[in-house]
């Protein structure tokens, strides 16, 4: 039984125009201590989809689905009461903005302490000591003296560090990083990623990676989810995805890293994600993709099996077997 | 800091000398003189005119007689009524207590109703109760400070007898005036009802002083409420697991009060001329009432000293509300 289990995952929202469908019948497992990225352009629906498990999505937005279970708890009937007593505790989540995702009011050792009183009723002697320990975990030095320190007053890196320190509080489950380390620049990324398996290895909690950047996947996550204007369109583990692509998505951006460059020009997707009103009627990828004939832009792919990794795709790449027209 | 409030403290020097220029410039615009309103129906002589002409220094040039009255402020002599033949600064401070009662309780009641109503509008936009409220919140804005305290005179007092018309305590009890603070007084002469007394006196003028900086302040409440609630750092809260009732009241509210304490610090100077209406229509023996007196009697030494005192006041607490901001957000706390 997986940790974190979804089935069918549809958000769409309410716009002035009309409804917009931003995650698209997705499926998605996390087993406890894995690390599972998810991948995609902006706009493809991969913060949407886990903040709906979360259930941080705004009013405008409608979530059905068949399943979404955490941890033996049915996180789509669940009363918001209840939900508050799981989310912050055993299901955390860091988020892109360090800076601004910090309550500018609040000393972070207070930010940080709010969590252990509401969540583990420690007292306020036991969430002091916790929170220097969780700073020292996280690597921030001097904990005492950064405790009474305001978000202002520390760096993107060290804010990130908090944030992280925020989440693993209360020793959860499973934490979710939205594209942890896209405001931070080179050198700190590396030390963050190294952070986050770091704690994934040492207390077996699952993570869930949200990142545009496929180093950062290469570099980190064991499994990988690529998604692409709200759908999933492959799934395979790390290393055979990155040796034998089965979507042409998955494939071309492959290509755009720049170490696996063969010429001086990058290769590009050319065109852009489709947005509320160009979504085509067959596979949402036939607009930009190389391979798409007459099929592909009128009806939508099936989604394959898992040793062609879950590929929507009528024409899977790397395979003699061509799935029957 | 101390550098900045000694530097906030020289700003005030131009529009200490503004005010006085204009206060000493719109009294005298005014057409009569003191002596005539003075002498009353009975009119005075041509000599005597001349004479008490001469013992007001009104037969210097005006420049001269500017300049008499600066250099007096400036030693602090604010001058002598003409009517009590009392000094101006010594009546200002016998009756600045029931005025700053007043505007207290007034505040007070605008924030007490003003922030609740603008969190829980901002908490359910576009709803029912945000309507209702806004609507409400621009009536009371919008409405005529005068006519707003005769309806409310009208139903309190004259029909359901509730509240007493006006001034500050029932005849009936008397007692010496230790703070000037009408409350606390009564409370401390141990008359039994003088308490109740004063408390029913302060009702109706709190309501009519209050309401337009309660209207205000729910209004601005809303606004920033609806900046921060929109906020990752919002988000952040409810990831953590935090209740709505924690978020908004904690989370938000901190950071939503900044533009709001900037509009209460700008409610005092209208909280003040708001006195001065609220004070004439309920005889409350404030500086607000004063001040009109004092412009009816051309009481040259009252206006300009009452003007100039209460823009110090108006100054100082603008001061206050800038240092509060430091309090608040420790982002823009000066080192």
């Amino acid at each position: 039984m997986a940790l974190l289990r979804i089935r069918n995952l549809t958000v769409e929202f309410a716009t002035a125009s009309g409804r917009f469908r931003a995650v698209d019948s997705v499926d998605q497992d996390v087993d406890t201590g894995e690390i599972l990225a998810i991948v995609g352009e902006s706009g493809s629906g991969k913060s949407v989809s886990m903040l709906a498990v979360m259930g941080l999505l705004p009013w405008t937005a409608k979530v059905t689905a068949d399943e979404i279970t955490f941890d033996g708890h049915d996180l789509l009937r669940i009363d918001n009461r209840a939900r508050r007593r799981i989310i912050g505790k055993d299901l955390a989540m860091i988020f892109q903005e360090p800076m601004s995702s910090l309550n500018p009011c609040f000393t972070v050792g207070w930010q940080i302490k709010e969590a252990l009183r509401f969540h583990l009723g420690m007292d306020r002697r036991a969430r002091h000591a916790r929170a220097v320990e969780l700073f020292e975990q996280v690597g921030i030095p001097d904990p005492e003296k950064r405790l009474s320190a305001f978000p202002h007053q520390l760096s993107g890196g060290m804010n990130q560090r908090v944030m992280i320190a925020m989440a693993i509080a209360c020793k959860p489950k499973l934490l979710i990083a939205d594209e942890p380390t896209t405001a931070l620049d080179v050198t700190i990324q590396a030390q963050i990623l190294d952070l986050l398996a770091f704690l994934r290895d040492e207390s077996g909690m699952g993570l869930v990676l949200i990142t545009h950047d496929m180093g950062v996947v290469a570099e980190t996550a064991e499994r990988v989810s690529v998604q692409y204007a709200g759908q999933k369109v492959e799934e395979q583990s790390v290393v055979d995805l990155f040796s034998t692509p089965h979507h042409p998505y998955t494939a071309a951006l492959l290509d755009a890293l720049p170490e696996r460059a063969t010429e001086r020009l990058l290769p590009t997707i050319p065109g852009v994600v489709p947005g509320q009103f160009d979504r085509p009627a067959g596979c949402l990828f036939s607009p930009r993709c190389k391979f798409a004939d007459a099929r592909c832009k009128s009806t939508p792919p099936p989604v394959l099996g898992p040793d062609l990794g879950y590929a929507r795709c009528f024409y899977p790449l790397n395979t003699d077997e061509r799935i029957a027209s | 800091m101390l550098n900045y409030v000694l530097g906030r403290l020289l700003t005030f020097i131009p529009t200490f000398i503004g005010v006085t220029l204009i206060s000493f410039g719109f009294i005298r615009a005014l057409p009569g003189d003191p002596i005539t309103v003075m002498a009353g129906e009975r009119g005075v002589s041509a000599e005597r005119y001349a004479e008490l002409k001469v013992q007001y220094g009104f037969d210097q040039p005006i420049y001269v007689q500017f300049w008499d009255y600066l250099t007096g402020v400036l030693h602090g002599d604010l001058g002598t009524s003409f009517v009590t033949k009392r000094p101006v600064f010594d009546e200002f401070f016998a009756l600045f207590p029931a005025t700053l009662e007043l505007s207290i309780c007034a505040m007070i009641f605008a924030l007490l109703l003003g922030l609740p109503a603008g969190v829980i509008a901002a908490v359910n936009r576009g709803k029912f109760f945000d309507r209702a409220l806004m609507s409400t919140a621009l009536v009371g804005y919008s409405m005529p400070i005068f006519w707003w305290a005769l309806l409310l005179i009208i139903v309190f007092s004259g029909n359901l007898g509730w509240t007493p018309v006006s001034g500050r305590i029932d005849l009936l009890y008397y007692f010496p005036d230790a703070t000037g603070f009408m409350l606390i007084d009564s409370l401390a002469s141990g008359q039994s009802g003088a308490f109740k007394s004063a408390v029913l006196h302060l009702i109706l003028p709190t309501v009519v002083l209050g309401t337009i900086p309660l209207a205000v302040i729910a209004r601005q409440t809303r606004s920033a409420m609806l900046e921060v609630l929109g906020e990752d750092y919002i988000r952040t809260a409810r990831s953590k697991g935090m209740s709505p009732g924690r978020i908004n009241g904690i989370h938000a509210l901190r950071n939503a009060m900044i533009p709001v304490i900037t509009v209460i610090g700008l409610s005092v100077g209208t909280l003040l001329a708001g006195a001065i209406l609220t004070e004439t229509i309920f005889s409350w023996p404030g500086i607000g009432k004063w001040m009109v007196d004092s412009i009816f009697r051309r009481d040259y030494p009252v206006v300009q000293g009452g003007l100039l005192l209460i823009a110090v006041m108006v100054m100082i607490v603008n001061l206050t509300v800038d240092m509060l901001y430091g309090v608040i957000n420790p982002k823009i706390r000066k080192r």
